[in-house]
């Protein structure tokens, strides 16, 4: 694990010189403002406040049961598919809370991606997994879609892997390739944001990077927000970085900050390996 | 306490003792063999029955009358005519309206449970549907004749009191549950990550549902489908009860028409001596229909595999 002290110090210090700063001026997409969230009875989510700025990469760490999943599919409202959830406080998107009865689900999931823990593409060919959600939401032109399933396909850098065989299943490739499909077949209907539920954690090392590299390049054109049980990975690829403990925020700042300087306890300890 | 190593000795002993064992060892499989084998054997001989039969019949009436001409009339001592394609079209007749009540009717309640209903809809309502399933078929005749049939006459006047149409929608709600519970089963095991995986993009649950969720079971809806219509093919009480026993060659649904399952009943409650033509009938007959109903099982595991979508 991590020892105390932590460090791709290359990799923070070319973040800090393009985010010198933690709060810069950034506009925000999401803004969890007093969230609580409950099973049942038990208290998942308690009084979160967290800011998600534009064009970051905002990871989530903490460890198993702390929570983390769960707020990233509150932010989709992914999380409403459990029969017994209960939902208090705000979280807006570009300014408007989510949970209000005027804002459409779908709208908000078609604006906010989700690439889930197991990468998983729907049983069909690699062609038709990336052009499904344009066909839903409406585009039939077939030119159209297949401009749209290269722009995508490269944007998730397996263009190269998969030109020559669009029309095969995508279950016939392999894990990492099909977490790249998966992301591919989010990015084709150009979201605003992209949530990322641990999407390495089944994946071996060499897939990993691609994936990890890939998040790197997609904060140019799209917020993210990665929960990773990975600290090295949170540190590698993160601008900010939240520490969730027992279904609290313990800490949030610019990612350096924390893995370098975290001003909790529970946070130093977490990172350096002591529990989790 | 125990020494060291006795156990092993202990062991030993009793393997020793119990070389019985390696008898049970051997005769095991046999004796499972010989169970399995008893079906394959029975199969057989039935298979084997129908055809010397068959051949039997077919010295007496000709291949081309049995199959191109359309009247049946095993009972004229006058000119007896044997032609199968009545009862063909009364269990065709039946079979399409029964599978135009089961095929909807089932296809809604599996898409109900599998995607719709809440964990407790689904517990009270999946064991009633099952004992629709339970009900014996001569029950069902008996409410087709007694009750769908009067209900029905006060709707459609020209209605005779049997008629094809009044079995056909009893025996389609008999298939329902069938329908229902095999689509239900290939819906619920497509994984919940590719509903979610769905949902995330902004589908809504009829999205979902139609654009996701059928598409990959739909070999095993199809297969419900087929296998329905293998049992409306072979089911032989409401038929027999409600449809009567004239041997219309028709498409009128109005009027009473017999099925192959019901000529073979009649036949046999009747006294045909063996060696009559009308005894060997009763072969060619069961015969056709076996053919049917193989073909059908056969389709739908052809089905089954080849339309399944890999996850």
């Amino acid at each position: 694990m991590t020892p105390a002290t932590p460090k791709p110090e290359t990799i923070t210090r070319k973040q800090s010189i393009i985010q010198p700063e933690p709060d810069t001026g950034k506009p925000l997409v999401f803004n969890t403002k007093g969230l609580n969230l409950y099973y049942g009875k038990t208290h998942a989510l308690k009084d979160i406040h967290l800011p998600i700025a534009e064009n970051e990469v905002t990871a989530i760490i903490g460890p198993s049961g702390c929570g983390k999943s769960t707020y990233l599919k509150a932010l989709n409202r992914m999380v409403e598919m459990v029969e017994s959830v209960k939902i208090t406080g705000e979280v807006l998107y570009r300014d408007s809370n989510i949970f209000d009865r005027s804002f459409k689900v779908e709208e908000l999931r078609t604006r906010v991606g989700m690439v889930f823990q197991k990468p998983n593409p729907f049983p069909k060919t690699i062609f038709d997994n990336v052009a499904y959600g344009p066909r839903i939401h409406g585009i039939r032109d077939k030119k159209t879609l297949k401009q749209i399933v290269e722009k995508s396909l490269r944007g998730a850098a397996i263009w190269d892997e998969v030109k020559d065989r669009l029309d095969e299943n995508a279950y016939s490739l392999s894990g990492g390739q099909q977490q790249r499909i998966c992301i591919a077949r989010c990015l084709a209907i150009e979201p605003d944001v992209i949530l990322m539920d641990e999407p390495t954690s089944a994946l071996d090392p060499k897939s990993t990077m691609k994936v990890e590299e890939l998040v790197q390049d997609l904060k140019e054109k799209y917020s993210i927000v990665i929960v990773t049980h990975n600290m090295q990975q949170a540190a590698r690829i993160s601008d900010k970085t939240a520490f969730f403990l027992n279904g609290e925020v313990v800490e949030y700042d610019a990612t350096d900050t924390i893995f370098s300087n975290p001003s909790d306890k529970r946070t130093e300890d977490y990172i350096s390996g002591r529990f989790g | 306490m125990l020494k060291a190593g006795s156990v092993k000795e202990m062991i030993q002993q009793k393997k020793k003792a119990t070389s019985s064992t390696s008898v049970i060892e051997k005769a095991v499989p046999v004796l499972l063999f010989t169970a399995a084998f008893i079906s394959v054997l029975t199969t057989i001989g039935i298979v084997f029955t129908l055809i010397i039969e068959t051949i039997l019949f077919f010295r007496q009436v000709s291949i081309a009358e049995f199959f191109s001409g359309t009247v049946l009339r095993p009972l004229s001592r006058v000119e007896p005519q044997y032609s199968i394609l009545p009862l063909i079209m009364g269990t065709m007749m039946t079979t399409i309206i029964a599978m135009l009540v089961a095929i909807p009717v089932g296809l809604t309640t599996a898409v109900y449970l599998s995607e719709y209903a809440s964990t407790g809809a689904r517990k009270v309502l999946k064991p009633m549907i099952e004992v629709l399933a339970g009900i014996p078929t001569i029950v069902y005749g008996f409410f087709a004749f007694t009750f769908v049939t009067p209900v029905l006459r006060e709707v459609i006047p020209g209605l005779a009191s049997t008629n094809a149409l009044s079995p056909g929608l009893v025996m389609g709600i008999m298939i329902i549950p069938m329908v229902a519970s095999l689509s239900e089963d290939a819906m619920s095991s497509v994984p919940n990550a590719m509903r979610e995986g769905a949902l995330a993009m902004g589908c809504t649950k009829f999205e979902v549902t139609f654009r996701v969720v059928i598409p990959a079971a739909i070999s095993g809806i199809i297969a419900s489908f087929v296998l329905g219509i293998s049992r409306a093919i072979g089911e032989t009480m409401i038929v027999t009860i409600a449809s009567g026993s004239t041997k219309n060659f028709t498409f009128d649904v109005t009027q009473s028409m017999q099925t192959m399952t019901a000529y073979i009943v009649e036949v046999t409650s009747g006294d045909a001596a063996a060696g009559t033509t009308i005894y060997y009938s009763l072969y060619a007959v069961a015969m056709t229909l076996f053919v049917f109903t193989l073909t059908m099982n056969m389709l739908a595991r052809y089905i089954s595999r080849r339309f399944r979508e890999v996850y």
